[in-house]
């Protein structure tokens, strides 16, 4: 899928968590976010992204986007 | 069929509530019933029918035919049983010599001034008249019939769907009471005095001209046939009924369809009904014309290629056809490479037999509702708050109601039956408040007007409920005790100091807003103090960037306050679609099986697995956007989308039709050839509500019976397609009728175990959750505890959309609908609703349009930076200034052309409510609308062209 698509959305679930004083709590509940309502291949695409630098990921969505854990490859 | 009686039984007078009961006699019958309640309606529940005209149980009484006279025991006279109300040990005597001569002496009257023309009268058979005339035992007029009358009056026949007749009038005022207490619309009135007494709409206006909202309350009141449908003017009256509930929006009124074969000759509202009591809309009561519209596809269809003429095939050529593409594409593209959307506008059953065969028979979690596109953000905030995806009320709460907060709704318009019994409340004193950009009818209409109205800018929901919160915290007004007997402490503590921030405060977000902090300010202490405090909200609250976030500042205000867990209070999502919480209810969504479970939840998946003998997939699937993304990258090439219009109704159109081009195998069922239906390769008949067996589930997780009155016209229900599809697909759905389909949903889902046809027959309707704790169902949710145990506060941090304004598009748009079209209009545009609406328009502030030179009724090109589109201009002080706004009920306005992909953060649900646009006068159609012709004109032709050519 549209990389930019997928790192403008893993963004604004970052936002949502930015105020969350706890930042360990921030970081899991975006990962969380995605483990939950994303398909595994968005998953697969937004982390390798984010292992090849994250362009464009916000700090705290890079993190977690790098907390998701690893994934058999696709069906 | 489950028939029932075409007439109701009418007591006369309203039901009263009281714990305490009046003992009385009436014609030496002992009865008792509550304080308040009338001698008519007493002597009704004994089983004594008193002689009655201007008397009806819904509406209060009025005391002016005199044909219900009656004497009592040591009182003097011959009092209106139906204005005297019952005491301790009266006698009342309902027939007696004297009485009938009195009322024999008032038919005289009316009879001497009405056309005996009963045997050619529409309403022969079913005219109160008529029938009180055989009771009154009337044989002689003796003032003759040449006297100054009232025959010679000019129909009013305006209205598509009723014809006023003042000839047979009786001036009972039932029609102008009916419009004032059931509707709160006061479009009727008796106008002139004595003799030249005359109903009359608005200001001796035609129908169609008044204020009058074609609701149908007055034609349901009269008690002749001075207002009369024209249907059964036309048609005569039925010969048997069937209770069904709509198919319009989601308050999911239920009607009786009153038949001739299998023919409707009109819907009258189920006076039994828990949602609507008696009432109804222009929609659901008259716009049932498109169910034998020619539009209506009546076989199933395929092509190749959508540059392809169709050709029509049999039922299992079409079926075998899409399961041989599904197969091919499946071994070509990987298992993922499907999906399913599932209709909300289609029963529970069909819903829940749609994300089976994804889920059992694709293989997959690729399986979405068009509720993505609207309350999306309500299942995940309320289930991330209270602990459950739903609504926490039954409508009849409302009564209840001290404050009433409207926020990002609009009821009278898209809500309408509700709209009126909120009217109701408020004409009874409750308090109001509007959060809205527009000025929406509730804001000030006849005896309603708003307390405050919070006419804030599009997109800054979220500051405006956080610093309603900041009042109530820093205030002192919260209800301390409720939060810390039901909420999380740890949550609350969290986001009560993140909420006490100054920058949270009405003052600091005013310039944000456009709110002045001091009408904030007064309206938490309001909401925070006055009572009983309500919410309801729509679609203004959900599709933004910020949905969910929004639903759960929602759902903190309430908590704050204690307003949850009682009737009068509460968070109440007001549903688009006729069956929208059912189809989430049913598992629609991705991520979750039904009853809200997520697919990553072993257990819940073990039981699905053993039930349905497959193993499902842990993960959850694409969204409908995220499905369209995939087919543009090319890993999703076919979809099976059940009643649902993605090209019209989903934002950014272009990209939405660009996608389903790069699909192989699109397959659409639908009634109609429906916008997405033009890029599809298959095209299987679906049946409307007439024609079907299930149930909907309204907004306040209301299960009702739906029930089939006349054959499908394709030959097929729409859960019998899906099935066939699955057996196709090599997984056999042996299921014999719809029951059997909700029996398989209430021993696999906890809040459906006690829902059954048999119970449904029995009560009417069940809320849900229905189950061994409650059987009957439950009205109002977390009484004693939440759902998920402990509210849980959430921080809501204001963050401002990313679709701003600028120099280039200095203008927000925002989307919403109208009373007399639904949706994307499929439905309505088929009937004669258009006539009170056959386009959208864009309404613009009159200094917005001064400043660009646009008069109302001039052509503006609509510009954002998704697309153009061109619309004709309604200047209006509702909006504004800096907004504009438009309906998205005809797919040539391409009010989705322009709406981007912006998007709620949690659940992908589109922002419709913000877009930056520019507004200028034009002279011609868009780019986009000159193409939009140019392919439905091919697509019409490919329609027309249908058996001729072969798809091989």
């Amino acid at each position: 899928m549209e990389i930019e698509r997928l790192v403008r959305m893993a963004n604004d679930i970052a936002h949502f968590w930015q105020a969350e004083p706890d930042h360990e709590d921030a970081v899991a509940g975006i990962s969380g976010h995605l483990v939950r309502f994303w398909d595994p291949r968005m998953r697969r695409e937004i982390a390798a992204h984010a292992a090849g630098g994250g362009h464009g990921l916000e700090p705290l969505a890079l993190e977690a986007v790098r907390r998701l854990p690893v994934q058999a490859s696709a069906a | 069929m489950m028939t029932t009686p075409i007439r109701w039984k009418d007591l006369g007078t309203p039901k009263r509530v009281s714990e305490k009961l009046v003992t009385l006699e009436v014609d030496g019958i002992p009865v008792s019933v509550p304080e308040g309640t009338s001698v008519m309606r007493a002597a009704a529940e004994a089983g004594i029918s008193v002689p009655k005209l201007c008397a009806t149980d819904s509406l209060e009484p009025f005391g002016s035919c005199r044909l219900c006279l009656v004497e009592i025991e040591g009182r003097k006279g011959y009092p209106a049983s139906c204005t005297t109300p019952v005491a301790e040990g009266m006698v009342v005597h309902t027939q007696t010599a004297q009485l009938a001569k009195l009322r024999r002496g008032v038919m005289e009257l009316y009879i001497s001034d009405h056309p005996l023309d009963c045997l050619t009268c529409p309403a022969n058979g079913n005219c109160e008249l008529q029938d009180m005339a055989g009771v009154v035992g009337l044989r002689e007029v003796r003032y003759g019939y040449d006297g100054a009358n009232h025959l010679k009056q000019e129909k009013d026949v305006s209205n598509p769907y009723f014809a006023f007749d003042p000839s047979k009038c009786i001036v009972c005022s039932r029609c102008v009471r009916a419009c004032e207490e059931v509707q709160g619309t006061f479009a009727l009135t008796i106008d002139g005095r004595g003799f030249a007494s005359m109903v009359s709409p608005g200001q001796k206006e035609t129908f169609m001209d008044s204020e009058c909202v074609s609701c149908g309350a007055c034609v349901q009141a009269c008690p002749t046939a001075t207002l009369m449908e024209k249907s059964v003017i036309e048609k005569g009256q039925a010969e048997h009924a069937v209770i069904t509930t709509c198919a319009y929006c989601g308050v999911g009124c239920t009607f009786k369809a009153e038949m001739q074969g299998a023919e409707v000759v009109r819907m009258t509202p189920n006076k039994d009904g828990r949602s609507n009591e008696g009432h109804s809309c222009v929609k659901g009561r008259f716009a049932f014309g498109y169910a034998t519209h020619p539009d209506r596809i009546k076989a199933p269809m395929i092509r190749a290629r959508i540059t392809d003429p169709w050709k029509q095939v049999s039922w299992e050529e079409a079926i075998a056809h899409t399961a041989a593409e599904f197969k091919r594409i499946q071994a070509a593209h990987g298992r993922g490479s499907l999906g399913g959307i599932t209709s909300s506008r289609c029963t529970n059953e069909e819903t829940y037999l749609v994300q089976k065969l994804v889920r059992a028979a694709f293989g997959n979690n690729n399986v979405d509702t068009c509720a993505r596109v609207c309350h999306s953000p309500t299942g995940f905030g309320l289930k991330t708050t209270l602990g459950e995806s739903a609504g926490t009320q039954e409508f009849a709460s409302v009564a209840h109601a001290d404050v009433i907060v409207v926020i990002g709704a609009n009821p009278t318009d898209a809500h309408p039956v509700f709209g009126s019994r909120m009217k109701r409340r408020l004409r009874e004193g409750a308090r109001l408040i509007v959060i809205d950009p527009r000025t929406i009818d509730l804001v000030r209409s006849p005896h309603v007007k708003a307390d405050f109205h919070l006419k804030l800018r599009p997109g800054t929901n979220v500051a405006v409920i956080n610093a309603l919160a900041h009042v109530i915290v820093t205030e002192g007004l919260a209800h301390e005790a409720f939060v810390a007997e039901r909420c999380e402490a740890p949550a609350f503590a969290k986001w009560k100091a993140f909420i006490g921030e100054a920058r949270n405060s009405p003052e600091a977000l005013e310039s944000e807003t456009g709110v002045p902090a001091r009408l904030v300010r007064e309206a938490a202490r309001l909401y925070a103090t006055g009572g009983n405090g309500a919410i309801y909200y729509g679609l203004g609250v959900t599709e933004h960037s910020q949905g969910s976030t929004m639903v759960m500042g929602i759902a903190n205000l309430a908590m704050l306050t204690g307003n949850v867990g009682r009737e009068g209070v509460g968070v109440n999502p007001l549903r688009g679609q006729n069956n929208v919480q059912g189809a989430c209810d049913m598992g629609s969504f991705p991520h979750e099986l039904p009853g809200y479970r997520h697919v990553s939840d072993a257990a819940t998946r073990r039981l699905f697995e053993g039930a349905w003998g497959v193993t499902l997939e842990p993960e959850p699937g694409l969204r409908i956007p995220n499905m369209l993304d995939a087919a543009l990258d090319g890993s999703f090439k076919g979809i099976y989308i059940q009643g649902e219009d993605i090209a019209q109704s989903d934002p950014d159109t272009q990209h939405v039709t660009a996608a389903l081009e790069a699909m192989e195998c699109v397959v659409v069922q639908d009634i109609f050839l429906n916008e997405t239906a033009k890029y599809a390769h298959v095209l299987l008949p679906g049946s409307t509500f007439l024609e079907k067996d299930g149930t909907f589930t309204n907004a306040e997780r209301r299960i009702s019976p739906v029930r089939q009155v006349m054959p499908p016209v394709a030959g097929k229900q729409d859960w019998e397609i899906t099935a066939m599809l699955a057996g196709a697909l090599g997984y056999p759905m042996a299921y014999r009728h719809p029951s059997e389909i909700m029996d398989e949903i209430a021993r696999l889902t906890p809040t459906f175990h006690g829902v059954s046809y048999d119970k449904l027959d029995r009560l009417g309707s069940i809320q849900w959750p229905c189950n061994e704790q409650h059987p009957e169902g439950t009205p109002t949710m977390h009484v004693d505890g939440f759902v998920r145990g402990k509210g849980r506060f959430v921080i809501t941090e204001y963050v401002p959309t990313e679709e701003r304004t600028s120099r280039k598009y200095p203008l927000i748009l925002t989307t919403g609908r109208i009373l007399s079209q639904y949706n994307v209009g499929a439905q309505t545009r088929r009937t004669a609703n258009s006539l009170w609406h056959d386009e959208d328009r864009l309404e613009i502030h009159p200094s917005d349009a001064e400043l660009r030179g646009v008069r109302t009724g001039d052509w503006v090109g609509v510009r954002s930076r998704a697309g153009e589109t061109v619309l004709r201009a309604l200047v209006s002080e509702r909006m504004q200034p800096g907004v504009v706004y438009t309906t998205f009920h005809f797919p040539e306005s391409g009010a989705n052309v322009i709406t981007t992909d912006n998007s709620d953060w949690a659940t992908n649900c589109p922002e419709y409510k913000v877009t930056a646009v520019q507004v200028e006068p034009v002279t011609q159609p868009s780019e986009w609308q000159k193409r939009f012709q140019s392919f439905t004109r091919e697509q019409l032709d490919l329609l027309e062209k249908r058996g001729e050519t072969s798809t091989a």
